[in-house]
């Protein structure tokens, strides 16, 4: 078997066991990259700092200091602060930005040893369910390149799928780690709203954004979130509660007595129907792992679309206001005044859907319009939110589709920016609710990839990650590797 | 509901975005829709419901009156298009 | 037309914290520029704001002091606009739920009698950064140093009805925030600035009229003159049939007028909404009650124990109280002299108020100690020099030539008060001059000031004045 087919834990093993080196496995990873570079899956690959910090593990490991983690390559998406490494967020507005901070989920992954291979391409800002916004161009779905793979962490998607990083940061803030996880048959988490820092973390919603991980296996999502959650002083909206140890939680999971909550809304119409089937067998597998399967409703769910399509694009046109070209970032050339150095800036910088955001948000929080519009979504947020407590009084977990559908063709959906919006239908509601949430592989349709949805109650990432864990156990959807990687 | 173009130059403005001409039809009926399609939100039953701005209910940590951060702004200039003195440099601010 | 001007102010105090509102980096006054500017002060992408306790324990302390409610919760909001000196596109304040609502201060007319003046509310928000408009090849400068300060706004109600009014209260708002310690109160350094709201209305007139938001006034004398300037304007505007527009002007000290900033006004939207990098502040009880322990003596409240205890008139004890320092320095010489409220008053605000405005120092830096102001005072007052030989002296401590009694040896100042001393020199001052005690004694009693004169001459001015005359009246009539 070649290394790349192995799940983190596995390589974890391999290096503990001396089988090889990091700095063999970070070359093997950055020849998979180079090879596969047609994907478009990274923005910035760090071949000689990655084979450093490789050579620096394989150091820490001789001293007998490795933990799980050390000297296994990983990606972050192009989101998160990378001190002195160009960090564009998908855009053209920072395509000349070095950060000079590490964000804290930077900073704590490399201090658990691990190894940076690059950052990978995003939707810029992480707007985008198909990284097709991105100023770097479209990622491929190594599932078929012609398809998305999925976004907006779609290049941190890829690179895992295609086994060009073991694991991958990504961000979701409707969807953005679990729908491309579903797409290119991979596992996603998004953690509860506070668990993971924020810091470092390019601001799309703050109210919705939250780190978490593209992984090949609920096992591996694991051990990397032990090393990722956590309290930090930086981020007011951090939860400072301990971090329970995932990895363990899970090895001890037990599906006897599960009650999973399979809400109604979540197979309406508009879902594929050999989504469903696959969804359906997948909750078949739960059963027979010793869950119950409850009927639950989320009434408000199908409002959960539009509340995001005021909430996000509200908090982001303010949080986009600082790219103003004044102290980083793309600056206009030739301007007669300061608007003008403004407008061109952000007018050339900026692409279309994020300039459509901007405006939807500044719309939406202007005079006269802020109750009609920002008072009322999060008045329909907290409808949503309380329609989940509900459920969670009668459930331990909901469960449906990831996505309505398999990916879709590069440029299908490019013209519409509604049907597109609608593709994060069942992924969104987990970020207004601020729960924690998963996206495993659970078949193919058509040779491609779709996703079991669990969301589960706040902080109750063990159990997710436990039901995952089983799941994965019973079944190989999450081993599928697409062909001709 | 549909906006005209007026009010959408208007958005722009304010959110200091140029569009060209060539987009601003573009951004006239993609905005129109997505408009409408968050309409849909006002016949939603919020009698009495709190308007949810955080998705957990928690307070503001306070940190301690310290200083903690030292001068770094050599390292923050070099991302900075246009610097002098120590100054971030600006087309003529006009009072 | 007789017209009622109506006048609120909004002040903005900096908060005297050693580092930001919202960040770890210093806000000491004077650095290189951008310096003091952290990636949170600056904007970097990704970084977010977290809240500096003592900014909280500060607001708490004013609201408590203008017995104001403390609002149990409060909220951030973002106050979104474009410009070079605010990095992040929006100015982190506080907008439905300020910090501290309703309250009221006192202020002192220039009759003597006291007005209350209600203020709104006081918000937290952070202060932005500097544009300079020097000539960087035709571009301005930016210096975010400033940029995270915290700033407590506090809004009056417009119950302010001439600029002299206007003028006091900000005078007593920047007593109260020294005493508080919540600021420095310097308005050159920008540590306390003020916006004027003001508008006219014909005397009786229930409705506001439309006002006028007046920046930069940052002097006491600065805040009297665009005042009365911006009154005269719209006057003359209303009289001559037009209407005042609802705008911001901003002050021109070189100029002396106001000129519209119709730039900065340009359709301003500012959209705001809670900020959701930060939480709902709150404010539990406990928080409150010790703050409300910690109070310091408020300067109306020490200024009426003046009145009560030491027997100062209203106005002493208003201009003894104006700044904590001042107050505790006059307090530290009773104390030291044991008593005598009234001579330690008078050389307070005399002499030393005095030399320290010539030396343009504050009571802090006083040249001469409460403890050697006393030191001197005992002086006078067990009559081992006279209040004119005290003057000399003072003056020499002022020089840096030691305490009290140093001088008065090293100088030999030391009164006589030995009679017979006394008289032996008025006996020779007599001797001296036949011609004039010949006209004294003939009934021209007015020379008894000659021979006063002509003693304290000889004794360089060391005799006991008052011995002096007793002595030589009775010499002179014998």
């Amino acid at each position: 078997m070649d290394i790349h087919a192995s799940t983190l834990s596995e390589l974890s093993a391999g290096l503990a066991a001396g089988e090889y080196s990091s700095e063999e496995l970070t070359r093997h990873y950055l020849g998979r990259i180079e090879q596969h570079a047609d994907l478009n899956a990274f923005i910035t690959v760090l071949p000689e700092q990655a084979l450093e910090s490789a050579r620096a593990a394989d150091q820490r490991r001789r001293e007998g200091e490795a933990g799980p983690l050390t000297g296994i390559p990983l990606a972050h998406k192009d989101i998160f602060c990378t001190r002195g490494i160009l960090t564009t967020c998908g855009s053209k507005i920072l395509s000349n930005f070095k950060s000079p901070y590490d964000a804290t989920v930077v900073q704590r992954l490399d201090a658990a040893g691990m190894v940076l291979l690059g950052k990978t391409n995003m939707d810029e800002f992480a707007m985008g369910s198909s990284n097709e916004t991105s100023w770097y161009g479209p990622c491929q779905n190594p599932w078929d390149e012609s398809r998305v793979p999925g976004g907006s962490s779609g290049g941190s998607a890829a690179a895992v799928a295609a086994r060009l990083a073991p694991v991958a940061t990504g961000t979701d803030t409707g969807g953005s780690i679990r729908q491309p996880a579903a797409l290119t048959g991979i596992t996603g988490l998004k953690p509860t709203y506070g668990r993971v820092s924020r810091f470092g973390m390019i601001a799309f919603a703050s109210s919705l954004d939250q780190g978490g991980i593209l992984a090949l296996s609920a096992e591996d999502a694991a051990h990397v979130l032990g090393a990722m959650a956590g309290f930090d002083a930086n981020d007011s909206t951090s939860v400072d509660r301990p971090v329970p140890d995932y990895a363990g939680d899970i090895a001890a999971a037990d599906l006897g007595g599960l009650r999973i909550g399979v809400p109604g809304e979540f197979f309406e119409e508009g879902l594929d129907p050999d989504v469903a089937t696959a969804v359906r067998d997948a909750l078949g597998v739960l059963e027979g792992l010793g869950a119950t399967l409850v009927d639950v409703e989320l009434p408000h769910l199908g409002l959960s679309v539009p509340t995001y399509y005021v909430v996000a694009p509200a908090e982001a046109s303010s949080n986009l206001s600082r790219f103003d070209g004044v102290r980083y970032g793309y600056r206009a050339e030739g301007v007669s005044d300061l608007l003008d150095l403004y407008r061109r800036s952000r007018g050339e910088g900026f692409g279309a859907e994020v300039k459509r955001r901007i405006m939807t948000g500044t719309y939406a929080l202007s005079a006269g319009y802020y109750d009609a519009y920002y008072l009322q979504a999060q008045k329909v947020r907290q409808l949503i939110t309380d329609d989940f407590r509900k459920a969670f009084t009668k459930v331990d977990v909901v469960m449906g589709p990831t996505t309505p559908t398999p990916a879709f063709g590069i440029g299908d959906k490019t013209d519409d920016p509604i049907t597109m919006y609608l593709n994060d239908i069942y992924t969104i509601a987990a970020n207004l609710a601020g729960l924690p949430a998963m996206s495993v592989p659970c078949g193919l349709v058509e040779g491609l990839p779709v996703g079991l949805q669990m969301v589960g109650g706040h902080f109750e990432e063990s159990q997710l990650l436990g039901i995952a864990h089983r799941y994965q156990g019973a079944t190989d959807w999450h081993r599928r590797m697409p062909e001709g990687y | 509901m549909s906006l005209t173009r007026e009010e959408v130059e208007k958005i722009a403005l304010l959110a200091r975005l140029e569009i060209s001409d060539e987009e601003m039809s573009g951004f006239v009926e993609n905005l129109s829709n997505i408009i409408d399609f968050v309409e849909q939100l006002a016949a939603a039953p919020v009698d009495g419901v709190t308007p949810m701005a955080h998705p957990l209910d928690m307070h503001q940590r306070l940190r301690a009156d310290d200083v903690s951060e030292a001068d770094q702004r050599d390292l923050f200039q070099q991302n900075a298009p246009a610097v002098e003195a120590g100054l971030y440099l600006v087309p003529r601010v006009i009072e | 037309m007789d017209w009622e001007v109506v006048i609120g102010l909004e002040v903005h105090a900096q908060l005297r914290t050693r580092s930001k509102i919202f960040s770890g980096a210093s806000t000491a006054f004077g650095a290189a520029p951008n310096t003091q500017a952290c990636a949170i002060d600056l904007g970097f992408p990704g970084v977010l704001p977290v809240l500096n306790k003592d900014v909280v324990r500060m607001a708490v302390r004013f609201g408590l002091a203008i017995d104001a409610k403390i609002s149990p919760r409060s909220i951030f909001a973002r106050k979104n606009y474009f410009y070079p000196d605010l990095p992040k596109g929006y100015q982190i304040s506080q907008y439905e739920l300020p910090v501290v609502e309703g309250g009221h201060l006192d202020i002192t007319l220039e009759d003597g009698s006291t007005k209350r003046i209600g203020i709104t509310r006081a918000h937290l928000e952070e202060d932005a950064g500097k544009s300079l408009h020097e000539d960087f090849h035709g571009m301005t400068g930016v210096d975010l140093n400033r940029a995270g300060t915290p700033l407590l706004e506090i809004v009056s109600e417009p119950e302010l009805r001439s600029a002299g009014e206007a003028v006091a209260y900000l005078k007593k708002m920047r007593t109260l925030v020294q005493y508080l310690e919540i600021c420095d109160g310097n308005m050159q350094e920008g540590s306390l600035r003020c916006d004027a709201n003001v508008s006219i209305r014909p005397r009786g007139e229930q409705t506001l009229g439309t006002r006028a938001e007046l920046k930069n006034l940052n002097s006491f004398r600065f805040i009297e003159k665009a005042i009365h300037h911006e009154i005269e304007r719209q006057i003359d505007v209303i009289e001559g049939g037009g209407k005042v527009v609802q705008e911001t002007r901003l002050y021109d000290s070189d100029r002396d007028e106001t000129r519209s900033m119709r730039s900065k006004e340009e359709a301003n939207d500012y959209r705001y909404f809670p900020d959701p990098d930060l939480l709902p502040l709150v404010i539990e009880p406990a928080f409150v009650e010790a703050e409300k322990a910690a109070l310091p003596e408020l300067p109306g409240a020490k200024q009426q124990r003046f009145v009560d205890s030491f027997g100062l008139s209203t106005y002493d004890a208003e201009v003894l109280t104006a700044t904590r320092e001042m107050a505790d320095y006059f307090e530290a010489v009773v104390d030291g002299l044991g008593g005598e409220p009234k001579l330690a008053a008078n050389w307070v605000m005399g002499d030393l108020s005095g030399a320290l405005n010539r030396d343009g120092l504050d009571v802090a830096r006083s040249r001469i100690d409460a403890a050697m102001l006393a030191g001197l005072l005992r002086r006078i007052v067990d009559k081992t020099i006279s209040g004119k030989i005290a003057k000399q002296v003072f003056e020499a401590m002022w020089a840096g030539e030691g305490d009290a009694d140093t001088v008065i040896e090293s100088r030999g100042l030391r009164q006589i008060t030995d009679t017979g001393a006394i008289e032996t020199i008025i006996d020779e001052v007599m001797a001296a001059n036949p011609a004039q005690l010949e006209q004294y004694r003939s009934g021209k009693d007015k020379l008894f000031g000659f021979f006063v004169g002509q003693v304290m001459k000889a004794t360089q001015g060391k005799a006991n004045p008052q011995q002096v005359n007793e002595l030589l009246r009775k010499k002179l009539s014998s």
